[in-house]
């Protein structure tokens, strides 16, 4: 009564799969070979561009601050960081301002809204995305910084023993917050426009039992839709933060730059960003110059490099809710 | 099977546009002197003198069909590197080469026994900008502008303000001033002004960037200052006169007396003021005096830098002729109403004609 068991599936003898791609089909091997040549191409373009920020910056890096001092900008290490804090800052402020209004804009899409309302908003709120950063930076300086300074004015007056609304108040409203409401608008869109594909993506079931036990709309958004939404959302959050890390001509026609290290809001000695300060020099520098900002180049590819393996570690230690159940 | 024509026309055209990118880039010649076809003459340096320049090359080229003239405003540091590397057949910079720099054989486009001139062929006053409701005319002496700027002086209603304007109504505003983010000819020669003229109160030497000390407000470029300027309210800074637009210009009180940044005070700096010592009799690099009487102080003068001699005789016609051309009356006259810039005086064109006969 012992039943022997075979490893082979019946009448499979003759035909055992190959281990290649099957030469009656050659599409096969030519699809895979693109697919790993893109994959390998953008690995390739990454690593050139680490390349070229290395080289090229390496003669400032490892310069003596006397040189450096006399031919370029000065001492590397403090002349970047308050470039790299003001570039933290303003993300910093910038996400503050969008993440919120766009997680309830993406909510308000995918379970408020009806659904003849839901698409042409969605399109709407793409339409900003498609807005070039140089026409944010005009509407940004022209625009929006005379239209703010009453408020910050106010601000200043009544809220002034707050360190954030401190120091004397910029004349034309040229500040770190403008630009970081310059820089929230040109994120939105990218965060809810993933947030919205995240949330359309919960399952449904979840929803409908909650639902049916009693639960009010917003319980089951927070019961069924949020946690399974959550790596999604912070890697959209993640792809807006890279999005205003790295923007330059708004913040360059938007910003009135300076080297100082502050909180302050309101001010007009804002702390420049990294992008911003390259944006500015680039043409007239040259020499041990250049190559000083582009070793600042590379301080910006490090951080965004950073912030990005962080938001993939934050993922990934939730991927049990990524969807695949 | 109807996608498969579709893939493979993609492709191809994929791979055209990928190759499209091979070609190889190479450097310009400084310049191509032929007995016949086309010529061409490249020149690197100051964007204070862009527009000038995009008129200069223009005009020359209408009247000197076969040569083409090739001007790039990459900055004065940059023009003054690609001529002493060769590259370039003439400099345009916002200052002439210091002593240091100097010396014969030290210019790769140059022959070995050659020096270089510095010849002034650009004068651009720069104006002080302001946006104040209600007050049209101001007057302003070098030391209350170094205060202003200084973030010594910071309301509208200051004394030091009311007093050389008992006219104006001054409201009690904060004064915000505005400067360059971003390094800058017009900010080594305002800070120049403000340190020859304000000393005890500008205490920091002529820089193309702006003491990050005195504080104020940064914006990049001159559109960037003249849109901040006009944006903001209670507003000052400074930018090349012909950018002002339709902005108020502050004038400055020289020896008791108001002068506004018009081209004819501006172009006299250059009478009022000494070559550097030292040098050949047609290098006309000056040491400007900002403090000469009936001068308006707030001036940029930018040079064009040519060898003596040139390794190739044909770049040597070539450069006499377009910088002769820059530096003629018509010349100047095209430049000063393209770009606004101060035509330079009889005399000095003179001068400069005859430093020109001298390069070989």
């Amino acid at each position: 009564m012992t039943a022997k068991l075979s490893s082979t599936p019946v009448g499979s003898a003759a035909a055992k799969p190959l281990p290649g791609p099957d030469p009656k089909r050659p599409g096969e091997a030519v699809f895979r070979g693109l697919a790993t040549g893109a994959g390998i191409l953008i690995l390739v373009i990454l690593a050139l561009v680490a390349g070229f920020l290395l080289i090229q910056g390496s003669p400032a890096l490892f310069a003596d601050p006397a040189k450096l001092a006399s031919q370029a900008y000065g001492e590397f290490v403090g002349w970047v960081l308050p470039y790299v804090w003001g570039t933290v800052w303003a993300a910093i402020l910038a996400l503050v301002l969008a993440v919120p209004v766009a997680i309830g804009i993406a909510l308000f899409i995918s379970h408020y809204a009806p659904r003849r309302l839901a698409q042409p908003l969605g399109y709407l709120i793409d339409l900003l995305a498609a807005v070039p950063s140089v026409v944010f930076g005009l509407w940004g300086s022209l625009v929006l910084a005379p239209a703010v300074l009453p408020l910050y004015e106010t601000l200043n007056t009544y809220l002034g023993f707050i360190p954030l609304f401190s120091g004397q108040v910029s004349g034309t409203g040229r500040t770190i917050l403008t630009a970081a409401v310059v820089l929230a608008t040109m994120v939105l869109p990218i965060i809810t426009s993933l947030c919205r594909e995240v949330f359309l993506q919960a399952p449904r079931l979840h929803e409908e039992a909650a639902l049916a036990l009693g639960a009010t709309r917003w319980e089951m958004i927070k019961m069924a839709v949020l946690p399974f939404a959550r790596p999604g959302m912070i890697a959209a959050v993640m792809l807006g933060l890279g999005r205003a890390l790295g923007e330059t001509m708004a913040v360059t026609m938007l910003l009135s730059g300076s080297r100082n290290i502050t909180i302050e809001l309101l001010t007009s000695q804002n702390p420049n960003t990294i992008a911003a300060v390259i944006a500015q020099n680039f043409a007239e520098a040259f020499g041990l110059k250049t190559n000083q900002l582009i070793a600042a180049g590379l301080v910006l590819f490090l951080i965004t490099l950073g912030v990005n393996s962080i938001a993939r570690w934050i993922v990934s230690r939730r991927a049990q809710y990524s969807g695949a159940n | 099977m109807s996608i498969k024509p579709f893939a493979v026309a993609a492709l191809v055209t994929a791979a055209a546009l990928a190759f499209t990118g091979c070609a190889t880039n190479e450097a310009a010649p400084a310049g191509t002197g032929s007995s016949s076809g086309s010529q061409t003459l490249t020149g690197v340096g100051a964007s204070s003198q862009k527009a000038a320049q995009e008129k200069w090359v223009a005009d020359f080229q209408t009247k000197n069909s076969s040569i083409t003239v090739n001007y790039s405003p990459d900055g004065s540091g940059a023009g003054r590197s690609a001529f002493i590397a060769g590259a370039a057949a003439f400099a345009g910079s916002d200052r002439p080469f210091k002593d240091e720099e100097m010396g014969a054989g030290k210019f790769a486009g140059c022959a070995a026994d050659s020096n270089a001139l510095d010849l002034p062929v650009y004068i651009s006053p720069i104006a002080v900008v302001y946006n104040l409701d209600g007050v049209t005319d101001l007057s302003l002496d070098p030391a209350t502008i170094a205060g202003i700027f200084a973030g010594k002086i910071t309301k509208w209603n200051d004394p030091a303000i009311a007093a050389t304007n008992p006219s104006a109504k001054l409201p009690d505003l904060a004064i915000t001033a505005v400067h360059r983010g971003d390094d800058s000819g017009t900010t080594n020669n305002f800070t120049d002004t403000l340190n020859k003229l304000a000393p005890t109160v500008w205490t920091e030497k002529a820089s193309d960037t702006y003491p990050a000390a005195f504080g104020g407000e940064a914006a990049n470029g001159t559109s960037g200052v003249i849109q901040a300027v006009t944006g903001g309210s209670g507003t000052i800074g400074y930018a090349d006169a012909s950018a002002a637009g339709k902005l108020s210009k502050a004038s400055i009180i020289v020896g008791g007396k108001p002068l506004q940044p018009t081209a004819e005070a501006a172009a006299s700096i250059l009478d009022h003021s000494k070559t550097i010592a030292g040098r050949d009799a047609n290098d006309l690099a000056y040491s400007l005096d900002r403090t000469s009487e009936g001068v308006y102080p707030a001036v940029l003068v930018s040079y064009a830098i040519v060898c003596q001699t040139y390794k190739d005789p044909a770049v040597g016609t070539l450069v006499k002729n377009y910088v002769g051309y820059m530096a003629s009356a018509d010349g100047q006259k095209a430049a000063a109403e393209a770009a606004g810039s101060a035509p330079l005086s009889a005399d000095l064109q003179a001068k400069v004609k005859a430093a020109l006969d001298s390069v070989k």
